[in-house]
């Protein structure tokens, strides 16, 4: 038998969003639920609120965030169940290639198919509620900056509770504390662009935040992953 | 005797204050074929999966090529070919993307033997199936194929045999037979008596149970 030829780091990263949007094509129920959920509660809000342009311009920055991060936390079930009830996740930590890029591959291929397409759509269901024009741009690259914080910190939650059968509530209790500065900063960039202030400094630090999350919380899920699979 | 491969010393597993295996000792050298054997509930999983790094409830030293396990982990990964009792095969995906990712996660760039690999376990034609239009024996194929894909030393096998037919029975232990024969070390438990072509020695885990008397 000749060696194989070996695949370098990126290559792994490759091959496992590769195999990971695959998966999204093949059961697109993971990538439609959080859309649907995210564009069913934002609906919901003039139907129960009112529909005074005052009002809803007033929680429109609010409504669009808080939905996006329960829509994001609703979806996270899906990154390591299947794995780990079909036993790939024992395969993964038995992986001779750093698992800290493994699980980041994993975790981005995550945010593209859960995140990205409520980011795209999060202008149009802004302008339905009377956000002011001049606050789009800004809420997009916060949803942009803050999603994948979301995606990494429910990363470590879901790999804790991977191993329980019924982890809804238990995930929601670990992560969300840890999800409330980030929607803090989110909104509260948009909320500055709305009054015309200045929000470089609120991105700067939501960016610091985000390199803060790509950099440790990896190493985290591998270890929490490691305690679950126990 | 040859340094062996994979070495386990004194180890020890209790798991709900229930003690599977105390002061457990074996090794398993090149060339070298090990059932482990037990009752149900004796912990042959859980010592396989130990082994694996999986499991850390467990005293004890377990030795790579002599070094202690954890001073040699990517090495011992990248030597080691695990089956699990979950077949690892995810059913949306099909056989060879299955294959194709497994391959990717060992480092393994264009894998070229897939449908060769896939052949040998009786699966011609079924690359671009996905696994969850296949039967159980055939997901186990599916599974099975992943060690003719992958270069290791040491293949832990637990309960490889089951789901297979008589035929997958008797040419897998064939394959395992010529595994060993060139060298290979090979653990794996299973209920079925083995009709192998090369010696198995036997690791019996309810004579390492507390209280029991070993020589």
């Amino acid at each position: 038998m000749t060696e194989p030829a070996a695949l370098g780091l990126g290559g792994v990263m490759r091959a496992t969003i590769r195999r990971e949007l695959l998966l999204a094509m093949r059961s697109p129920g993971d990538v439609i639920n959080p859309l649907m959920f995210f564009i069913l509660a934002v609906v919901l809000f003039p139907l129960g609120g009112g529909v005074e342009d005052a009002f809803l311009s007033t929680i429109a920055s609010g409504v669009i965030w808080v939905t996006a991060l329960l829509a994001v936390m609703l979806s996270m079930d899906s990154l390591f169940r299947a794995d780990y009830e079909d036993g790939n996740l024992e395969q993964l930590l038995m992986s001779p290639q750093p698992l800290y890029f493994l699980v980041l591959a994993k975790v981005f291929s995550h945010w593209l198919m859960a995140c990205l397409p409520i980011i795209v759509l999060a202008p149009v269901l802004a302008l339905m509620l009377q956000m002011p024009a001049s606050g789009i741009t800004a809420l997009m690259v916060s949803l942009l900056l803050g999603t994948p914080v979301l995606c990494l910190i429910g990363g470590i939650g879901m790999a804790l509770t991977v191993g329980l059968s019924r982890s809804g509530l238990l995930l929601a209790v670990l992560i969300l504390p840890l999800y409330v500065p980030v929607l803090i900063f989110g909104a509260g960039v948009v909320d500055a662009a709305i009054n015309n202030m200045a929000y470089s400094g609120l991105l700067a630090l939501m960016g610091a935040i985000l390199a803060l999350a790509i950099s440790l919380s990896p190493l985290a899920i591998v270890a929490a992953l490691r305690i679950s699979v126990n | 005797m040859a340094q062996g491969m994979l070495e386990a010393q004194h180890l020890t597993c209790e798991r709900d204050d229930r003690v599977l295996f105390q002061n457990l000792a074996f090794s398993v050298s090149a060339g070298q074929a090990v059932q482990v054997q037990g009752a149900n509930g004796s912990g042959k999983t859980t010592l396989l999966r130990i082994l694996c790094g999986l499991n850390h409830d467990y005293e004890g030293d377990i030795l790579w090529r002599g070094e202690p396990i954890h001073k040699q982990k990517a090495d011992f990964r990248s030597s080691v070919f695990y089956l699990g009792h979950a077949p690892a095969i995810n059913k949306t995906l099909t056989a060879a993307d299955n294959l194709r990712w497994f391959c990717a996660s060992r480092g393994i760039a264009k894998p070229a033997g897939i449908r060769e690999a896939l052949a040998a376990f009786d699966l011609n034609g079924y690359d671009d199936v996905p696994c969850y239009m296949m039967s159980a024996g055939q997901q186990r194929r599916v599974s099975l194929a992943r060690m003719k894909l992958v270069p290791a030393s040491l293949w832990i096998l637990d309960e490889p045999f089951t789901a297979l037919d008589k035929k997958g029975v008797s040419e897998l232990e064939a394959l395992l037979s010529d595994f060993v024969g060139a060298g290979g070390a090979l653990m794996l438990t299973t209920h079925h008596s083995l009709q192998m072509q090369c010696p198995v020695s036997a690791i019996d885990l309810d004579a390492w149970k507390p209280g029991a008397r070993h020589d």
